[in-house]
């Protein structure tokens, strides 16, 4: 049994790949014309002499993947054989750059702002919301619960927008865009530190506070069950101390399926806060989205895709795995 | 049978199992006893009908060439000493122009009222969309199960996984300039497996009650049950389900658009943001470009966000007391 829920599992996360892997493939094809054959012929056309030999070689890596006039079935096969071996092609923009290059340099950018942004939201989020469910007074809950609710309901990016506006241009104290100074290169120096830490407040500011409404609340409707509990009366009719009976109780009972909310979202790092990366020209993953789009680099655009599926699908996989061992009460049972 | 189901409104689901609350017959006074009782929806209808008044009296008001470039006009003297109107960009918030104008002269006040239009629009006909595939969805898998159910549930559990947004600007990127419309049933298209999995898990338990049994002994057919029987019985999830989908159309379809990937073909206030972000109405401290849209946005929200929490209450008896 155990063996066939990881299969089940397991399927579920190569499905997930498999239809990601389709759309990149299928959508483009939709149209009467290939796009990106389009945009190499314009590349073609364009290119003027200058670095023409860039753009035939391009062209003829192309072919040499997909064959364009190989029929649909085998230009699929040829496709997903390039994928397994992690070849997601160059990019159209830069041309001799290999994809994953660029998405390897945006990379670490979107997972320091956007993965240290999340786990601080779950954290902030997770006690607020214990607090509130564990007060009796219905004073704080009824104002803090309509304020959460309104801070969460902006979208992140039009807060960031509100911030950027209060911060840079109302009370100037902080750089509006970018990831670091032009004239401090990253490196791990102090000041290149503070630099990057600046640059990165308000973003990390924004996502914080649109989400910790959403682990607040969260928290607070599992404290509110949990705290309904026999366990929980037994260890008051001990006479066990408040604190004790707040934290070893309550919480760590309702705190897992944070946990599990905390473990799948960091799967959703990769993907970012594309709006926000734009907004403060923060060079990550989503702005890389943003510039392939807009500079029509499709195999950037499919590569990208490809690894925040894949990010995805892998910590999904991840807690079904790990799930049923930390919390004994769910069993591994052939879903 | 089917009348003897009980109805949404019912009072008795209402007041919950412990406790029996008279109440009179007439519908008028069981719709103010709803709304007494859940706050959250008759508060959260309040906000929707102020921006659906907002904007569709707005735009019936409001001239439409009011949103067009270079509308706003102010009195300036040329190099010869003449006083002509001209355009205007840039003015402040007066008596004249209620939110002032942007960067290229177009009254906001009005562009404001048009694009919420728009951008409503848009979010009902992707709400419609994704509520009928997902409810049609919903319904084949959990009433007939089998090799159906298998495929919905499998294709449902892939689709849900890959983040709206992306999935949208990928699409978007191979496309060409979308309509309003267009995005309405693309986002409809991409956001049905929320309403299919309610939907289905309300039907697997719902269609094995006695008073289906009975139906199908009575000899009515499966489409009969359906439309008698278990529709009756879903609206609530479905309505749910509705204002959840067009709340979320319309924050994706913000989120396309700022980036500058959405419909350009009506005024929407998602073009607006692109507008305010791209031409820099923070660095210029222009806040009354981009203050009206997100407050509007904001209240929107945050009205749909009560709706769905009050139906749910209908919906879910048991979630009253906690959130």
């Amino acid at each position: 049994m155990t063996l066939d829920y990881v299969l089940k599992r397991l399927g579920m996360f190569l499905l997930i790949i498999f239809v990601a892997g389709t759309l990149n493939f299928a959508v483009p094809r939709l149209r009467p014309t290939n796009p990106i054959e389009e945009a190499m012929n314009q590349l073609l056309q364009n290119a003027g002499g200058v670095n023409i030999s860039n753009v035939e070689e391009m062209i003829a890596s192309y072919e040499e993947r997909f064959g364009l006039n190989n029929p649909l079935w085998k230009q699929y096969v040829n496709y997903w054989v390039s994928l397994s071996r992690l070849d997601f092609g160059q990019s159209i923009r830069y041309f001799p750059a290999k994809v994953t290059e660029e998405i390897h340099q945006s990379l670490p950018w979107t997972i320091g702002l956007v993965g240290v942004t999340t786990i601080m939201a779950a954290l902030i989020g997770s006690f607020f919301g214990a607090w509130l469910g564990w007060t009796r007074t219905p004073i704080a809950v009824a104002f803090v619960v309509p304020l959460l609710l309104i801070v969460t309901a902006v979208p992140f990016y039009l807060l960031g927008l509100l911030m950027m506006w209060v911060f840079t241009v109302f009370w100037p104290l902080l750089p509006g865009g970018g990831a670091h100074d032009f004239a401090i290169p990253p490196s791990l120096t102090l000041t290149s530190i503070i630099d990057i830490i600046e640059h990165a407040i308000l973003p990390a500011a924004a996502i914080i506070l649109s989400s910790i409404g959403f682990w607040g609340l969260g928290m607070r409707g599992m404290m509110v069950t949990t705290m309904g509990d026999d366990f929980i009366k037994l260890a008051e009719f001990k006479g066990l101390k408040e604190r004790r009976i707040f934290l070893r109780y309550a919480v760590r009972n309702a705190l897992l399926p944070q946990v599990t909310g905390l473990a799948i979202n960091l799967g959703f790092v990769v993907s970012g806060s594309v709006l926000v990366e734009v907004l403060f020209a923060y060079p990550g993953i989503g702005n890389l989205l943003y510039t392939a789009i807009t500079s029509n680099d499709f195999f950037v655009i499919q590569g990208v895709l490809m690894y925040v599926i894949f990010a995805i699908g892998l910590m999904l996989f991840i807690v079904d795995m790990v799930y049923p061992l930390i919390d004994p009460r769910i069993r591994y049972r052939a879903a | 049978m089917a009348n003897n189901a009980t109805t949404p409104l019912d009072p008795q689901i209402q007041s919950g199992s412990d406790e029996i609350v008279f109440v009179s017959e007439s519908l008028g006074s069981r719709v103010t006893y709803t709304m007494g009782r859940n706050k959250l929806l008759f508060g959260g209808l309040f906000l929707i009908l102020f921006i659906i008044l907002f904007a569709v009296i707005g735009s019936i008001v409001i001239d439409k060439e009011r949103t067009e470039v270079g509308y706003t006009m102010a009195e300036r003297e040329t190099a010869s000493g003449e006083v002509k109107l001209r355009a205007a960009p840039r003015l402040r918030p007066s008596t004249k122009y209620w939110f002032g104008s942007d960067q290229f002269a177009i009254d906001i006040f009005a562009y404001v009222a048009y694009g919420t239009l728009g951008t409503l629009w848009m979010g009902l006909i992707a709400g419609i969309i994704g509520i009928g595939i997902g409810t049609l969805l919903g319904f084949l898998a959990g009433y007939f199960g089998g090799w159906i159910d298998a495929v919905v549930v499998v294709l449902s559990d892939a689709l849900i996984t890959i983040p709206g947004l992306i999935l949208l600007i990928t699409i978007s990127a191979y496309l060409d300039q979308l309509t309003v419309e267009q995005l309405g049933i693309l986002i409809g298209g991409i956001s049905w497996m929320g309403t299919t999995r309610v939907v289905r898990a309300q039907v697997l338990t719902l269609k094995n009650r006695a008073y289906v049994e009975v139906s199908k002994f009575n000899g009515q057919g499966d489409m009969e049950i359906v439309l008698t029987e278990l529709i009756p019985n879903l609206a609530p999830f479905i309505a749910a389900a509705f204002v959840g989908a067009v709340a979320g159309a319309i924050l994706l379809s913000i989120g396309l658009s700022a980036l500058g990937l959405g419909p350009q073909n009506e005024p929407n206030l998602g073009l607006m943001a692109f507008w305010f972000i791209r031409f820099g109405a923070v660095p210029q401290g222009m806040w009354w470009w981009f203050g009206p849209p997100i407050l509007v946005i904001a209240i929107f929200v945050v009205g749909l966000f009560m709706i769905t929490a009050g139906l749910d209450q209908i919906a879910n008896p048991r979630l009253r007391t906690s959130v």
